[in-house]
């Protein structure tokens, strides 16, 4: 019997290896995994490359990753948040590295990752400072800038429910960069708030089919009480 | 005679009077989100956000607010009936793939050719780009809303940015707090002034040459006594 979930978030990062390329989903404080992120902090890996939109807020999360000097490395679309000061201070120090990537891009050379492709030319960023020293190329009149797949070793994202399959589904906006992050690591763990039985699911529904996730971890749901705001 | 520069409210107000029905439209952080405070009533306009939602409401209720359903500036917002959410790689789609009608963004600087620079300011600041040079490559109708003069009283439209570019000949249109402008392959086209703006007074603070659309053209002529069309 095919079973991926996993007792806890530990057993659920167990085997993270430092200098691994970890996939972080969420947006803002949208389908953050969060409890993901604070076993990772105590699971202990280091020398991380952390993908993410951000760079983390505050003193939790990403921010706390940082803080705890895991990460080698940031790529992101957006390190400029009000409360971002973990990461600035430690850029200012030349401490953690920053692949800046705009966010459209970002998001498609994951799915490229996951979905087998070597390569694309995007229109996005052509001309300016973030394709400088890419390989460019006018198809019809216009331009392109040709970009990678980014692959995780890890992906840990948030949904709401998922079964012992894999299969899951979201909540409203905090869906964001999960299922594409999901497709595009080695190892994709999910957090859920609900484990269901299988056929529970509507087929229709599905938003990221089992084949994309290796495990599955209960965490309970929590009152959150802050809300981030910034700029994206 | 005199003029007064219009609100950020006011100019969000004549932005949202050329969103027509049906549009798919993404309105930046910033300046832009007012927009959505004036859209037409009697219109359905489907609003789409960054971060996987078409059919974008307004600002719940205090109390009301749901940590999942927020916009591209992480600020709480509702779904309509008949709403959507998509991932982000959808969305980015939506984007690129030319499906969004317009967008409305904050600037720095417009040149004249529609160079947009809108991300950052160099220097010591930290880089953060965003959804913004896949929102300037994307939308159908890349529309500027913001000041027309910095704080110091220089223009933000310019010959050629001096800021980092978002985004090479791609800004179709720019409401500023002094005039609408269009940018077409013949230069800039003035299209509307502010109340008691002559095109004069326009040129001398942008720096560069204003070409006038007919309309006004035709109110300068009225206004030195020309008889018009004859």
């Amino acid at each position: 019997m095919i079973d991926k979930i996993v007792p806890s978030v530990d057993a659920a990062l167990a085997d993270v290896r430092d200098g691994s390329t970890v996939l972080v989903g969420g947006f803002g404080g949208a389908g953050v995994p969060a409890e993901l992120i604070d076993a990772l902090i105590a699971q202990g890996a280091k020398d991380l490359t952390i993908v993410n939109n951000n760079a983390g807020n505050g003193e939790v999360g990403v921010a706390a990753l940082l803080k705890a000097g895991r990460v080698r490395k940031i790529v992101c679309s957006y390190p400029r948040l009000a409360d971002g000061y973990v990461f600035e201070a430690l850029y200012r120090a030349g401490k953690v590295e920053l692949e800046l990537v705009p966010q459209g891009t970002l998001s498609e050379r994951m799915r490229a990752a996951g979905a087998g492709i070597g390569a694309f030319y995007t229109p996005t960023g052509y001309g300016t400072d973030l394709a400088k020293g890419k390989e460019t190329r006018k198809i019809d009149g216009k331009g392109y800038v040709l970009e990678h797949p980014l692959r995780g070793d890890v992906a840990l994202v948030k949904a709401e429910r998922g079964d012992r399959w894999g299969n899951l589904v979201y909540r409203k906006s905090a869906r964001n960069f999960g299922p594409t992050m999901a497709s595009a690591a080695k190892c994709t763990i999910a957090q859920v708030y609900e484990i269901v039985e299988l056929g529970a699911l509507d087929p229709e529904c599905i938003v990221t089919p089992g084949i994309f996730v290796t495990r599955v971890v209960k965490v309970p749901r929590k009152k959150t009480t802050t809300m981030q705001t910034a700029a994206a | 005679m005199s003029y007064a520069k219009i609100s950020r409210d006011q100019i969000a107000k004549r932005i949202a009077r050329d969103i027509p029905e049906g549009a798919y439209v993404n309105l930046g952080i910033g300046m832009p989100t007012l927009v959505g405070n004036h859209l037409p009533k009697d219109r359905e306009i489907f609003l789409h956000s960054e971060n996987g939602i078409l059919g974008m409401g307004p600002a719940p209720a205090p109390g009301q607010e749901d940590l999942d359903l927020i916009n591209a500036g992480k600020e709480p917002v509702t779904l309509l009936t008949g709403g959507a959410y998509f991932h982000h790689t959808d969305s980015f789609a939506m984007m690129r793939g030319r499906h969004l009608d317009i967008c409305v963004l904050g600037a720095f600087q417009v040149s004249v050719t529609g160079d947009l620079a809108n991300w950052h300011t160099g220097g010591d600041a930290i880089p953060a780009v965003g959804g913004a040079m896949d929102l300037a490559v994307g939308a159908k109708n890349v529309w500027v809303m913001m000041e027309h003069l910095t704080k110091s009283g220089e223009s933000k439209i310019v010959p050629r940015c001096t800021y980092p570019l978002t985004g090479i000949g791609v800004v179709k249109r720019v409401y500023t707090d002094l005039a609408v402008i269009e940018v077409t392959p013949r230069g800039l086209v003035a299209r509307e002034l502010v109340p008691g703006l002559a095109i004069e007074e326009l040129q001398r603070l942008t720096g560069m040459p204003l070409l006038p659309s007919d309309a006004i053209a035709a109110a300068a002529d009225l206004s030195r006594g020309k008889c018009v069309g004859l």
